[in-house]
């Protein structure tokens, strides 16, 4: 029977705070997300700001299968608080990261994850500075959850909000969509596909960093996370009191998707995001944000999906055939249908 | 109850009634056992719930194509 | 999909249908009974499209929407059966009974699979030997050859845990029910290209030779469907009646004979009810004997009280297309897809959750 310490997976005494809580930081936490602030081991991390506004956001991590093509919970972890700073405008600066781990987690796991975690962190340029691990017994919790909280300062030059959108502004979208929600759900059962839909999980706060400092035309930015394109449209729609013109021909969608998708029965405009975030933006500068985002290798299929209309929230798709469809939000979770 | 996906026949086992389909660049397995024509790769499969329902004849879909470009050649 | 080949056809359609709805005073009307037809021609545009010249109207072509309240009750009571896994297509997990959904019974600790294929079902119940596989046999005749399937291989393989609960219905006596409605008024019938693939087109010709009503099979491309709406033209400008083939790269005269012979092999017709119908002669398939112990009705004799479709609901109306989705009371008002009342708005291939979801007026 190998030894308390030498145990390859988690136990419950992991989480009390005592030698074992310990080994494991030193073990793993901290060699991984090595930074000073994180090492000190104080109650709290704490660092000067400069002057102006602050945002901070907060997001948990359940995701199911927790390891998918393209990433992990992890890197969601990560990638999901930095997206939300930075598509309001923020630079992102340091995160915390709390875990809730179920007894009997395999610590390669553990490691794998957060390994992943700091990759993400180093290519969004963020550090981890606080954190918690807490161990709840065997079924009390599924694997492993993660909650994580950003938080940086809002770039000067920002200036977003749903007054700012006109009609006639434009909507531009960095990617592809629907890949994140339909790996993860190809992922979670057990269809007999062989393919290689990857998660688009990435940070996007370098991206949109660079274009707020450059384009002053920026009117609002939004990550395309739960309930996917057609949701998060809905809602920007509702609340600015407009209506939005989406273009189907020009929304861009990776064949492999497109394919699957119909098999299943799901439309990828309902379909979660992780790298993907939609910019409303005037006219006038609208040309060359698309021409800024092509040259990022990560959004080089960036497209203008649409446009602002007068009107009181209704989002309206043209068709391939011309014809008119009207989008809602997305109602119950998406499912493989047959029929 | 009508969904089905077309697939291109990229390996066949006949003796285990499978096959395995490339659709919209995708490939899964399927069971031929509703099929009673021989199928070779390259043939294209209409599949539905995890079965082939129909080979899909090729030829009668050019002359369809073939019909309906006339139709859209007509002027009003 | 050619777009340029689309459009040009698009709009040879709505010229033709305009020239014959003016020579006829009126709307022309099409009905479809295919709820995959019905889920296309909403998000395609083309309902809205041919709408000042054409009404595309949807008939039972659910069969999710088509199982009636009774057998949705029986469903949800076989979900709560311990030791029992339900094995299901995606598309019954919301759909409402009296007093819950699968959806609802799982939060309740029902353990329910969704699978693509009863294949997948089947498969299941070989890896777990401990518990009692129920497949909920839903679908029309496109389905059912599948079932049946995966039946013959478990009692090939001794698999004893598997069992299938048959809530499956066939099309061709429903298009008799329909039919033999005085106050139905279409002037022809887009049919179900991939129920035909498995009947063949003969078994449709009634539908002319009998009623005097043009069909026309149709595949469900946007391409086809308009296909099939161009044959259907045709026949009213030529005054014909036909049950023509317009899916012929997969439709034969015949059918699928293994795929008919496997539902013969399993299953027998039994008078069913349908949802907004009632009971409709010989619509239903029922066990015959050699695979009765794959039954599950059988193996689990469940009492479920006969249930009423909830108050106001108006799916078995649009069923029978007499009414639009939007013309029911409860429509988007109290039912939507967030929170159905009835099988119509839940289903991904009901008529009210296309209208809805597809923003169709």
């Amino acid at each position: 029977m190998t030894s308390q310490k030498n145990s390859d997976i988690i136990l419950l005494s992991h989480g009390d705070g005592g030698l074992l809580t310990h080994q494991l930081l030193e073990k793993y936490f901290l060699p991984c997300f090595n930074n000073t602030l994180l090492e000190g081991l104080t109650d709290a991390a704490s660092f000067p700001v400069r002057q102006g506004k602050m945002a901070i956001t907060t997001d948990s991590f359940v995701v199911d299968p927790i390891f998918f093509p393209g990433g992990d919970i992890g890197k969601l972890a990560v990638c999901g608080t930095v997206n939300d700073l930075a598509v309001s405008g923020a630079k992102p600066l340091y995160l915390t990261a709390s875990f809730i781990i179920e007894e009997g987690f395999p610590i390669a796991d553990l490691e794998r994850i957060i390994g992943s975690m700091a990759r993400a962190c180093k290519e969004a340029d963020v550090t981890i500075v606080a954190g918690d691990t807490k161990v709840v017994g065997r079924t009390q919790a599924d694997k492993i959850f993660i909650t994580t909280a950003g938080i940086g300062y809002m770039l000067p030059e920002a200036d977003l909000g749903y007054n700012r959108i006109v009609p006639g502004d434009n909507v531009i979208v960095n990617g592809p969509m629907g890949n994140h929600g339909l790996s993860v759900l190809l992922e979670r059962n057990s269809f007999s596909f062989d393919t290689k839909i990857l998660s688009d999980c990435a940070p996007l706060n370098v991206l949109t960093e660079g274009l707020i400092k450059r384009f002053k035309g920026i009117k609002f930015m939004r990550d395309l996370t739960r309930g996917g394109l057609a949701t998060c449209v809905k809602e920007i729609a509702l609340s600015a009191g407009v209506d939005i013109r989406l273009n189907d021909s020009n929304i861009p969608i990776d064949d492999e998707v497109r394919g699957i998708t119909e098999t299943l029965g799901l439309d990828p405009l309902y379909l979660a995001n992780e790298g993907k975030f939609l910019i409303i933006t005037n006219g006038e500068e609208t040309g060359s944000i698309l021409e800024y985002l092509k040259e990022d290798l990560s959004a080089q299929k960036s497209n203008i999906i649409g446009h602002i209309e007068e009107g009181k929230g209704n989002v309206y798709l043209k068709t391939a055939l011309g014809g008119t469809r009207r989008l809602t939000m997305l109602s119950g979770a998406p499912l493989p249908r047959i029929c | 109850m009508c969904l089905g996906i077309p697939g291109e026949v990229i390996e066949i086992n006949s003796k285990e009634n499978w096959a395995i389909i490339n659709a919209f660049g995708v490939k899964s397995k399927i069971y031929t056992s509703l099929i009673e024509e021989e199928i070779a790769v390259g043939d294209y499969l209409m599949v539905h719930a995890g079965y082939a329902i129909g080979k899909i004849d090729t030829e009668e879909a050019g002359r369809t194509l073939k019909m309906l470009e006339e139709i859209a050649q007509i002027d009003a | 999909m050619n777009i340029e080949l689309n459009k040009k056809l698009l709009d040879r359609l709505i010229k033709l249908s305009g020239s014959i709805s003016g020579k006829l005073g009126r709307k022309i009307t099409l009905m479809e009974v295919c709820g995959t037809h019905t889920t296309a021609i909403s998000k395609s545009g083309l309902r809205g499209l041919l709408s000042p010249y054409m009404e595309l109207l949807s008939g039972p072509g659910c069969p999710v929407c088509v199982t009636d309240q009774t057998d949705i009750d029986r469903i949800l009571a076989f979900a709560r059966l311990p030791g029992v896994v339900i094995t299901s297509f995606g598309d019954m997990i919301r759909v409402p009974g009296t007093h819950a959904s699968l959806e609802v019974e799982r939060a309740r600790g029902a353990h329910i699979e969704i699978c693509y294929s009863p294949h997948e079902a089947l498969s299941y119940a070989v890896q777990h030997i401990d518990k009692e596989i129920v497949f909920l046999g839903v679908g029309f005749e496109t389905t059912a050859p599948a079932v049946a399937l995966s039946i013959m291989e478990a009692k090939a393989l001794g698999i004893i845990n598997y069992s299938v609960l048959s809530v499956h219905k066939l099309v061709p006596p429903a298009m008799k029910a329909l039919l033999a409605d005085p106050e139905l008024n279409v002037d022809g019938f887009i049919l179900p290209g991939h129920v035909s693939v498995i009947t063949g087109r003969k078994t449709f010709d009634f539908i002319a030779s009998e009623y005097g009503i043009p069909s026309v099979i149709a595949g469900f491309e946007p391409v086809d469907i308009m296909e099939a709406i161009f044959l259907l033209l045709k026949q009213i400008v030529d005054k014909k009646t036909e049950t023509m083939n317009g899916y012929a790269r997969l439709v034969s005269e015949e059918g699928n004979i293994r795929a008919k012979k496997a539902i013969e092999d399993v299953f027998e017709p039994e008078d069913s009810s349908w949802r907004g119908f009632g009971l409709i002669p010989e619509s239903g398939l029922a066990f015959k004997a050699t695979y009765a112990d794959f039954d599950a009705a059988a193996r689990f004799p469940v009492e479920v009280p006969y249930s009423s479709p909830p108050e106001g609901c108006s799916c078995g109306e649009v069923l029978k297309g007499k009414i639009k989705p939007y013309q029911c009371p409860l429509f988007s008002v109290v039912c939507t897809p967030a929170d159905p009342t009835g099988p119509c708005m839940v289903s991904s291939e009901g008529a009210c959750a296309a209208y809805f979801n597809y923003g169709d007026e």
